[in-house]
């Protein structure tokens, strides 16, 4: 048991890394895709749309071996933890310009209105005006994401990064008599211990914006 | 050229691979679903000790990764004596996870339900159960339907994970292809198409239902 707990625990550092390395891209990443799928142009809309569908619709999974076995550039190719933080990356990028899409969508039209009235350009309109407003409103929707990308950092563990999943498996691989189910049960409590917290505050912060609004 | 021709006559390998993440899909659906009512229902009792083992198991099953439920199941089960194929222990790893996060989308559309609904049925001289079976519980079912078919999608895609258990899903059968012909970028390429294939139209379809629904029409 206390084995099993520390060879877990070890895998944590990677955990966190994978996550918020992957959601950072996500959040940067979420942003040219938003203003694509808002955009007044047609085209730029329907494709920015067409990516956003078609890279949520591949399993992670299949991203992350996509990336580590299939992408080389020359002789190199990607290690499992780029691989895997790159594939969550562009998979959290559709993924947040959605949520962002979708937080602008509740914005009164009024206020983009109020704004051009003031003689506000489009940058200061959207960046000053708009942004600020749902940026408040996508937050709950945001937080409960990082917390299913905590959950598919996980994935990384079949392309062989080191965390904790990726520990359990090994311990129990080599401790087959002893280890059975022990080494997930920890992994899984330390995933709970984790979204918990994360899940009481989005859902507190969730009813105090509905509440002010 | 050569190459993808080599590659053609494994197609076929992909097509029986995602025959098996199909009968996945359903099986986790339809079993996860009902457990879900079952949880939404527990959860949403007045009766503490239906309450609190309801939410725990909800929230366990939505708190961990879904290929920690499956290594749990896979790994653990024959520990307690209990032996699986493989497919079924895939198949009760994804229904618990289905059914965790659809208790909370049936609870919601429940609690949709506005109270006047049940203030009516009462002011009918319907009991506290029939009010809720024929009156509350299909209005809410209705409003989580888009919601459910999103999740049924999810879970589709979740059924790459079976791989990890080896499963013969599409997953695995293109891991195998990719070590056979070396066409890692082509293979992986193609698998990742068709699991779109099939989520991108219905993510769609989902959308429509949901604008529908909005405006009331069905």
């Amino acid at each position: 048991m206390g084995d099993a707990l520390l060879i877990v625990l070890l895998g944590l550092p990677m955990t966190l890394l994978v996550t918020v390395l992957s959601f950072t891209i996500g959040v940067i990443g979420g942003i040219p895709l938003m203003l694509g799928l808002r955009s007044r142009t047609r085209w730029v809309r329907l494709t920015c749309r067409f990516a956003v569908d078609l890279i949520r619709g591949v399993p992670p999974i299949v991203w992350l071996f996509l990336l580590y076995f299939g992408v080389s550039f020359g002789a190199i190719r990607l290690d499992s933890l780029n691989a895997a933080v790159w594939g969550l990356g562009i998979i959290s990028s559709a993924y947040l310009a959605e949520i962002y899409r979708g937080a602008f969508a509740t914005l009164p039209s009024g206020q983009a209105e109020a704004s051009a009235a003031l003689g506000l350009g489009g940058t200061v309109t959207l960046t000053r005006i708009l942004a600020p407003q749902a940026l408040r409103t996508a937050l709950p929707s945001i937080a409960t994401y990082l917390l299913s990308l905590l959950k598919d950092s996980s994935i990384a563990s079949t392309i062989g990064v080191a965390d904790m999943v990726f520990n359990a498996t090994m311990f129990a691989r080599q401790n087959p008599a002893t280890a059975g189910i022990v080494p997930f049960f920890i992994a899984a409590a330390v995933y709970l211990v984790i979204s918990i917290p994360v899940a009481v505050t989005a859902r507190r912060l969730d009813t105090r914006l509905r509440r002010t609004a | 050229m050569d190459s993808l021709i080599d590659l053609s006559e494994y197609l076929p390998r992909l097509g029986q691979g995602l025959v098996v993440s199909l009968q996945l899909t359903a099986l986790s659906v339809v079993f996860g679903y009902l457990i879900g009512l079952v949880f939404a229902l527990g959860v949403s009792s007045r009766q503490p000790w239906l309450k609190w083992p309801a939410l725990v198991a909800v929230e366990i099953g939505r708190g961990i990764p879904a290929l920690v439920v499956l290594y749990i199941v896979y790994f653990g089960l024959p520990a307690l004596g209990v032996l699986f194929e493989n497919f079924w222990a895939a198949v009760i790893g994804l229904t618990f996870t289905a059914a965790a996060y659809s208790s909370e989308m049936i609870r919601a559309g429940i609690q949709s339900v506005p109270a006047g609904q049940r203030e009516a049925s009462a002011a009918l001289g319907l009991s506290r159960t029939t009010s809720f079976v024929r009156i509350v519980l299909p209005q809410g079912l209705r409003s989580s339907i888009p919601p459910l078919m999103g999740l049924a999608i999810m879970s589709f895609q979740g059924t790459s994970l079976a791989y990890s258990i080896s499963v013969n899903e599409l997953m695995s059968q293109a891991y195998q292809v990719s070590t056979i012909t070396f066409q890692y970028l082509a293979v992986y390429t193609i698998t990742g198409l068709i699991y779109a294939a099939i989520a991108v139209p219905a993510t769609w379809l989902s959308v429509w239902v949901e604008h529908r629904m909005a405006r009331g029409a069905v």
